[in-house]
């Protein structure tokens, strides 16, 4: 049959992704030492070493694994992370509901866009994608490392901030990602 | 059947007798089976020494079907009667089929799912029980070979099918009493075979051109781990395509009309065949027509005519191939090894051409036509337990996005193709209406926006939602993809914690009354041996349990149990092994029900405590060993 029911309980093991993989919580973390513990507990808790195993572990196995998975997803995309991070907090980024944003910001963005628009139709296109990679890389780099500090500071406006650097970080992850498709 | 090995006290695994274990490749054209015996996989070959069985299932009035050979020699003269590719009818559903329409000749009949039946003389067949034959030639095989009940088996999929496929298979394993340990995407299983898990990382690309199909799978290593980067294939590109083409220079060669009969399509395309294979290692090959008028035509077909003949379908390979390195974001030179499947790949213009496009020579030395299910039989042994050492784990993505229906017809994605799986992700819903306690969901595969342009895999209906106002009622609705790349699905209702009950309606498998009613049939029908066999696999399906709950209590029992807790399992413990000393096999199947529902908190804080020590106070150099 297509697309069984499963056992409504779920294992919620009422632990943080950081807690999964056994890190602090913290939005500094070193994404190869975290692909390192993701296999780690992948080959510990993965169907597979269940598969000769009773019925509820190797449906706890299935529920534990799909989370390792979906920690590991967060964890090591920057923005994903903070969005997360924030979530712990007690913030909502709110993309959804409230699309607000810095003034400055916006007219940035609608430039960077139009410089995508022109590369794409010029003679020197590779270079000129090359060249605005680089640059929004590099702006999305400079956010990042602010918001270290901000998550440090572990304060009401550092995390308004925080806020505000999340939504804008991802408005440049998705700008790389259309420059890169072209590129 | 041995008795249970009790290890000494103290002792941490728990020794147990080898369990048998089988990859089986069910293949469009071809399958076969595997196992590992004496350290070493191989194909188990019937009693006339042959390996490959002919995927195809010949039904008769009043006698057991033919499969294999047999159903090929009788495809002749009973066609109608002679089911051959039935895995591309897996998962399908009758508009499908409709579409596939002039390559099938078979007359189909709705059921009371969309799943197609064909009709034959033996009654209705849908394409899940025609696969389940072929897989009950090949358990008997095992069975026969390796001296023993088997304890479960690996079964092959291409790494693309979607989920209706993927149960499909999973139900016609169920159907010929195989338990099956995972659903394994055929690319993985090739990789395995080779070894590539034991390099330490690395890309590799697994070209595997079979009788109708072509797939191209690329494959990511690391430490152990596989991943699927990227796949893409053609699903109306094979070896049959190379011997039509040669089989048209020849009729063309001939002078024949356009109109010829079967029989002679039918010869042409064997010494097509042939002529294909005798060039992999002579330059030329005569080649001769018998004309209908008695006439016979002679010519030679040489290696380089048969190149400008297939040139243009290998190059068809190659385009896929493209777009799944583009997907995985790399380019050829960046792939570290290839992978020859596929009795094609034995043509030495296919290896150049793919040599040509990698830089680099492919690998060969493995039967194209086994190392599927060789690949499959090392994971079998490694599943089954006998292996306890090993560290190979295989990661696979989900190759289809997952979809809900949304307004206005459009599909909103919930679950993005190449996600690594299991996976869960939940959902929130609400009513529309006041007093609504229903809701039905509509599930869709695929990358397109338009629901009609995806493909239906299922419609949920939940029900026994507490009335509430329009949009009070907040369900919360988690899909689960789990390690086989199933779908699954539970719902609750946050405000109030109640379960909606689930209806699931397939929109192209079969519904859970269709499958007890086949397994009822089968059963009814059977006789005494074979009534005797579903006993001995009940109780093969015991033993593990057993075996699995009283590991589990000697390693933790003290630990996370309390003297009553204990003594719950130990009662359910000593009925599972009353019913299984019985030869009843509802009461074994219920006993192991009873454990697996008194084990289930156990399992619960074994797991939670396995967690907590797997990571918490180690140092990170600790894994890097």
């Amino acid at each position: 049959m297509t697309g069984q029911v499963f056992g409504g309980v779920q294992a919620d093991l009422g632990k943080s992704y950081f807690e999964l993989f056994g890190l602090p919580v913290t939005y500094d973390l070193d994404v190869t030492d975290l692909a390192t513990r993701y296999r780690e507990l992948q080959r510990r808790f993965h169907p597979d070493r269940f598969a000769s195993a009773s019925e509820p572990e190797r449906r706890l196995s299935l529920q534990l694994t799909a989370q390792i998975n979906a920690a590991f997803q967060t964890l090591k995309d920057p923005v994903a992370r903070a969005r997360y991070l924030l979530g712990l907090q007690g913030v909502d980024t709110g993309e959804d509901t409230d699309t607000a944003m810095d003034t400055a910001f916006l007219m940035e963005q609608m430039e960077l866009r139009e410089s995508l628009a022109e590369a794409r139709e010029a003679a020197d296109r590779h270079a000129r994608l090359g060249t605005l990679r680089l640059r929004v890389n590099e702006e999305f780099e400079a956010r990042s490392t602010r918001l270290r500090t901000r998550f440090a500071e572990n304060s009401e406006p550092a995390r308004r901030q925080a806020r505000n650097l999340v939504r804008e970080m991802q408005f440049l992850q998705k700008l790389a990602h259309e420059v890169e498709e072209l590129e | 059947m041995a008795l249970l090995q009790i290890s000494e006290p103290g002792q941490s695994t728990a020794p147990h007798e080898h369990r048998l274990a089988v990859g089986i490749d069910l293949g469009t054209t071809n399958s076969l089976v595997a196992a590992v015996r004496s350290g070493v996989a191989d194909t188990l070959p019937d009693e006339l020494g042959r390996h490959l069985l002919p995927s195809v299932v010949h039904y008769r009035r009043d006698a057991d079907p033919e499969v294999g050979e047999a159903a090929l020699e009788a495809a002749a003269d009973d066609p109608l009667n002679t089911i051959a590719s039935v895995k591309r009818l897996m998962g399908r559903g009758i508009e499908d089929v409709k579409r596939l329409g002039n390559l099938l000749p078979y007359e189909f009949s709705p059921g009371a799912s969309a799943m197609p039946r064909i009709q034959t003389a033996a009654g209705e067949r849908s394409p899940v029980e025609v696969s389940a034959d072929i897989l009950r030639i090949l358990k008997q095989r095992a069975v026969a070979s390796l001296g023993g009940e088997l304890s479960g088996a690996v079964i092959t999929v291409p790494a693309y099918f979607d989920d209706a496929q993927r149960q499909a298979t999973k139900d016609a394993a169920r159907l010929a009493g195989l338990n099956v340990l995972r659903l394994l995407n055929e690319p993985t299983a090739a990789a395995v075979a080779y070894g590539l898990d034991q390099n330490a990382e690395g890309v590799f690309a697994i070209y595997d051109l079979g009788g109708g199909t072509f797939d191209i799978s690329i494959l990511q290593l690391n430490r152990g781990v596989f991943e699927v980067l990227a796949t893409a294939g053609d699903s109306a590109l094979g070896g049959d395509d190379l011997d039509h083409a040669i089989a048209d220079w020849m009729w063309r060669a001939a002078g024949l009309s356009e109109h010829a009969d079967r029989k002679l399509q039918r010869r042409l395309l064997r010494d097509a065949r042939a002529a294909k294979q005798s060039l992999t290692d002579e330059q030329t090959v005569p080649v001769q027509v018998l004309r209908p008028d008695d006439t016979v035509w002679q010519g030679t077909l040489t290696r380089a005519t048969l190149e400008q003949l297939v040139d243009p379908l290998i190059e068809r390979t190659l385009a896929p191939t493209r777009r799944a390195l583009k997907d995985a974001g790399l380019k050829p030179q960046d792939i570290r090894e290839v992978v020859m499947v596929g009795g094609s790949t034995r043509m030495p213009r296919v290896r150049e051409k793919v040599q040509a496009f990698f830089s680099r020579e492919p690998l060969t030395t493995i039967d194209p036509d086994k190392v599927v299910a060789i690949g499959a039989a090392t994971q079998a042994d490694i599943l089954a337990g006998n292996k306890p050492d090993s560290d190979m784990l295989l990661l696979d993505v989900i190759p289809l996005s997952l979809g809900l229906e949304i307004m206005g017809g459009m599909v909103e994605k919930i679950i993005p193709r190449n996600s690594t799986i299991p996976t869960v992700r939940a959902q929130e819903f609400t009513t529309f209406k006041d007093g609504q306690t229903a809701l039905l969901i509509h599930v869709l595969q695929g990358e397109r926006e338009l629901v009609s342009d995806c493909r239906s895999l299922a419609r949920f209906e939940l029900r026994g939602i507490p009335p509430m106002v329009a949009g009070a009622a907040r369900i919360r609705v988690s899909f689960q993809v789990d390690a086989d790349g199933l779908l699954g699905v539970a719902a609750r209702e946050l405000g109030t914690g109640i379960e909606a009950t689930i209806v699931v309606k397939p929109s192209y498998g079969l519904t859970d009354a269709e499958i007890e009613q086949m397994l009822r049939d089968s059963i009814t029908h059977a006789s005494d041996d074979n009534a005797a066999r579903n006993l001995r696999e009940q109780q093969v399906d015991a033993d593990r349990v057993l075996e699995a709950v009283q590991a589990a209590l000697r390693a933790d029992g003290d630990k996370y149990l309390d003297r009553d807790e204990r003594a719950a399992i130990d009662a359910a413990l000593a009925a599972l092994h009353n019913a299984r000393a019985g030869s009843d096999r509802k009461a074994i199947k219920q006993a192991v029900t009873l454990l697996d529902e008194a084990t289930q908190a156990f399992a619960m804080r074994r797991m939670d405590a396995s967690v907590n020590a797997a990571l918490t106070g180690h140092r990170l150099d600790e894994f890097k060993s």
